[in-house]
């Protein structure tokens, strides 16, 4: 999936994550992390960004991250609204149905 | 590598410290020495002046030469501004490698410590706990000699002990006459108890009283009496007035810490030495503000009555007291301008000694009297030993003040916290860096439920007071997993070899080290 | 699912703001409510989406009753918050400003064809009801009826008193109706009764009288507008010592009876009829379920 126009999701409240997309066309996957944490779950952070790109097949994106002590699902909700943000797309909430 | 009876690796020797491994809280017995001390007999006769023009004369006056050792004390807390002043002239006049042994942490901006100890006027440091700017350079490597932390009731202790002596100890003063006797209690900058510097007073090789508020001979109150005193110095100011006469705390917003606050009330209210004539410590901090506040409603609703709150004492301390909840206040530090004046005009609010409060190796003092004590943590194991010293990426960021000590001396200890803070668990399996041993550790309150030690000496009377409540009882290992499930699993953090700082308990045994973090 | 299905207390944690969705989890309230609804602007609706999906999947509190607020029955997220909430398996969905049977049945269509879709428990999720406006009030009694799904209905004070240009005062007689039908057709129902929330959270002596009206009327339970407020309205919902202490003596006597294989059981002067006998169980059932201790329990 492309990334169609650079978007934003989350805030800096405590607890939150702030992640903005940009498109990077060609250039694959690039991470900036700023966090507190950094050092007890930087990889965990990184991993979660990862995992949820490869969700949407995005192969190409900037990613900015300030993490305020985010709580892994926080990440990946914040990730899977910037994404839709940035690519224009609507989720499909129904994509791993058994029954489809 | 020798191991503690905690399990702590520590090396045989630092430098030229000799480690003794702990063996457990109350495992090492009674000193018969007698105390040591650097006090010299003076001998002044009428008409000498011990008032001199500049903080300059005084140093000079007192003889400090390289490698000797100066103190502070830290009642101003981030309003000081004589530590500043003071380093300031020592470097003016060429004086290096000296030992820093303020009475606890001190955080001063502008200069910064640090700025003593990378041009060499500092090179060693012995407090209860470094932070900042400060705390990031000793732990990078910065000082050759590991930094000696010590709780507040450790450092008395050691200092009668010769282990810590004191050449000169510089005492700020918000009254001071021009023959020494001083107090913290009253003037423009009062700051309160000046508890902490008493054994510098008594023990300190040169003396020096610095104020800025020269007051009539004789300066009554005096917290410290002028046959201790060598000099006086006025400067123009001793702190920030805002800073070290801020207002009381207001009760905190937040419902997790409140709900905390609710529940170690809801554990004390039902312990069976909640009664008349009971005693009680609360601390500063959000959460403690809220405990003291939730505690007077409950000491109301049942009619009971304390007979003393100890300690650093807050604004919500004296209201209890002047409501009649308290009868005496023993008061160790003043932790805003109420709690700074009331010692001055209130019969039962009392300034004591540090010493009087926390050190274990007196003839006893008020810890081994005080039913309860809540402490604060940054981590706790699921031993129930409690980390006040290091934060989650291994950085300095607290202090152990006189945590352990009233672990160690209260009968039901409480430690507040919440499972996590951020993404930051704060009960896990084993904490960064051990300041206090879990076997004095009573009770762990948090957000999620409250887990009582089996091995502390009180848990069966605590448990079975505590099963006629509704209190959430859980285990310490159930937090433990309830938080790394939310947080998932920190990667450890990596150090090097090279010990930054030797954690003291309360006997001087090695309870821990701090290593420097792999950058 | 809740410790013995309690619903004493709901507490709403808006969708925004990842802190407040996660202290919620640990308070006292037995149904935790995270919401997509009121609290969410219209800009955050996808961002709220994601984060309560994301939580009740992933991050879930455990021992309370979950629910997930959607957008109204007319509201251009609806669909959408349903493709979400359904898969993130809840206790139940909230629904806004419900006024006709004809709203709930077609939400519990749109939710089994989800539930299908999606391989889940036909009728897994239940619905509640919430009840802002005259018509709602008025048509209560179908609302109630009109699908197995639906487990409680909630008065909304606030948005009702403004549907019938009333005003919204402390006493409350303004909602006094209100609360009486929605009472009743939740007894007729057999599902269970919310109350409005109090909203001055500053005011204890003022949350204390009109929970003695949430009490006397007979609500299951009430909506919390802030934390302070959940272990005040716990205890409303909570048997007292003297409530437990009557209920055992009832059942005791019961025992005492049947043990003797007399027909008739007494107690101080009087009958215990099979009423008593059910308050006296539904009383110790809540107070057990309440973590209160009591000893001697009569089953």
């Amino acid at each position: 999936m492309e990334l169609k126009k650079p978007a934003m999701a989350g805030t800096m409240e405590s607890s939150d994550v702030q992640i903005t997309l940009r498109p990077n066309p060609g250039q694959g996957i690039i991470i900036n992390l700023q966090s507190d944490v950094k050092v007890m779950f930087g990889d965990a952070i990184e991993e979660t960004v990862r995992a949820v790109l490869a969700e949407f097949d995005v192969r190409d994106a900037l990613v900015d991250v300030k993490d305020k002590g985010a709580l892994d699902f926080v990440i990946r909700a914040r990730m899977q609204c910037a994404v839709c943000r940035a690519a224009e797309v609507q989720y499909d909430w129904g994509k791993g149905d058994p029954n489809g | 590598m020798i191991v503690n009876s905690l399990g702590r690796e520590l090396p045989e020797t630092i430098g030229n410290y000799v480690v003794r491994p702990y063996q457990g809280a109350y495992a090492t017995p009674a000193s018969t020495d007698t105390v040591v001390t650097k006090r010299t007999m003076g001998h002044r006769i009428p008409g000498d002046t011990k008032l001199l023009g500049s903080l300059k004369e005084a140093i000079v006056a007192s003889g400090l030469k390289d490698g000797m050792t100066i103190s502070f004390h830290h009642s101003f807390r981030e309003g000081d501004m004589i530590i500043g002043q003071v380093l300031t002239s020592i470097r003016e006049l060429g004086i290096k490698g000296l030992r820093f042994a303020p009475s606890a942490v001190v955080n001063i901006k502008n200069p910064s410590i640090v700025d003593f100890v990378k041009d060499g006027t500092i090179d060693r440091i012995e407090a209860s706990g470094i932070r900042g700017q400060l705390g990031d350079a000793v732990l990078a490597g910065e000082m050759k000699n590991p930094v000696i932390l010590r709780t507040h009731g450790a450092r008395p202790r050691a200092i009668e002990a010769g282990e810590l002596q004191i050449d000169v100890a510089f005492i700020g003063a918000s009254a001071a006459d021009d023959y020494g006797n001083c107090t913290g209690c009253v003037g423009p900058n009062a700051c309160g108890s000046l508890g902490y510097s008493f054994v510098d007073a008594h023990n300190a090789g040169c003396v020096i009283v610095v104020t800025d508020n020269l007051v009539d001979y004789p300066c009554a109150p005096a917290s410290i009496s002028q046959q201790y005193v060598d000099y006086v110095v006025k400067v123009d100011q001793i702190g920030d007035p805002d800073k070290i006469g801020k207002g009381a705390a207001r009760l905190t917003k937040n419902p997790r810490d409140l709900m905390i606050a609710e529940r170690t009330v809801d554990l004390i209210a039902a312990s069976r030495r909640f009664k008349e004539g009971f005693s009680f410590q609360t601390g500063a901090g959000a959460i403690p503000i809220a405990i003291t506040k939730y505690l007077a409603d409950r000491m109301r609703e049942k009619g009971v009555k304390a007979s003393f709150a100890l300690g650093g004492i807050p604004a919500a301390i004296i209201d209890m007291y002047d409501e009649g909840l308290v009868r005496v206040v023993e008061c160790s530090q003043s932790f805003d301008s109420v709690a700074a004046r009331a010692i001055a005009d209130r019969p039962g609010v009392i300034e004591i000694d540090n010493a009087d409060y926390a050190n274990a190796y007196s003839k006893g003092g008020f810890l081994n009297r005080e039913d309860f004590g809540v402490l604060g943590a940054l981590e706790v194991d699921t031993d129930f030993n409690v980390n006040i010293l290091t934060g989650s990426s291994g950085e300095m960021m607290g202090g152990l003040g006189g945590g352990p000590d009233v672990a160690g001396g209260a009968a039901i200890s409480i430690v507040t916290i919440p499972i996590i803070r951020g993404r930051t668990p704060s009960i896990v399996k084993r904490v960064f860096t051990l300041c206090t041993p879990g076997e004095t550790v009573a009770a762990v309150v948090t957000e999620a439920g409250v887990a009582l030690n089996p091995k502390h000496k009180n848990y069966q009377e605590l448990k079975e007071d505590l099963e006629q409540t509704s209190l959430k009882l859980v285990t310490i290992e159930e937090l433990q997993q309830l938080a790394e499930s939310m947080t998932g699993v920190p990667k450890p953090i990596e150090t090097t070899d090279r010990v930054a700082c030797i954690v003291e308990y309360r006997d001087g045994t090695v309870i821990d080290v701090i290593r420097e973090v792999k950058r | 699912m809740a410790k013995g299905e309690l619903m004493r207390t709901s507490m709403y944690a808006g969708g925004t703001s990842p802190v407040k969705m996660i202290q919620a989890g640990f308070y006292n309230e037995d149904c935790l409510v995270y919401d997509l609804e009121d609290s969410v602007s219209a800009g955050e609706k996808d961002a709220a989406r994601f984060l309560v999906y994301n939580a009740v999947k992933y991050q879930r509190p455990k021992d309370k009753y979950i629910l997930i607020r959607v957008n109204g029955i007319y509201s251009k997220e609806l669909d959408e918050d349903l493709e979400a909430a359904v898969r993130a398996q809840p206790d139940a969905i909230r629904i806004p400003k419900v006024e006709y049977a004809s709203e709930v049945v077609k939400i519990d269509e749109k939710i089994t064809a989800i539930e299908k879709k999606a391989g889940l428990p036909v009728g897994g999720i239940q619905l509640w009801c919430n009840i802002e406006s005259y018509l709602g009030v008025l048509n209560a009694q179908e609302i109630a009826t009109a699908s197995p799904r639906v487990a409680a209905m909630a008065l909304g004070a606030e948005d009702f008193t403004a549907s019938m240009s009333a005003q919204r005062t402390k006493p409350g007689w303004e909602i006094f109706y209100a609360r009486n039908a929605i009472l009743m057709a939740c007894r007729a129902a057999g599902i269970s009764a919310q109350d409005a929330v109090f909203s001055d959270i500053n005011d204890n002596e003022g949350l204390e009288k009109d929970l003695e009206m949430t009490r006397a009327l007979g609500f299951d339970g009430k909506t919390c507008v802030h934390p302070r407020q959940i272990d005040k309205v716990n205890a409303c919902f909570t048997p007292s010592q003297k409530e437990i202490r009557n209920a055992q003596r009832v059942l005791e006597a019961l025992e005492e009876a049947a043990r003797n294989h007399t027909g008739v059981c007494t107690l101080d002067g009087g009958m215990v009829d099979k009423p008593m006998e059910l308050r006296a169980r539904t009383t110790l059932a809540k107070a057990e379920a309440a973590g209160i201790k009591f000893g001697g329990v009569v089953r």
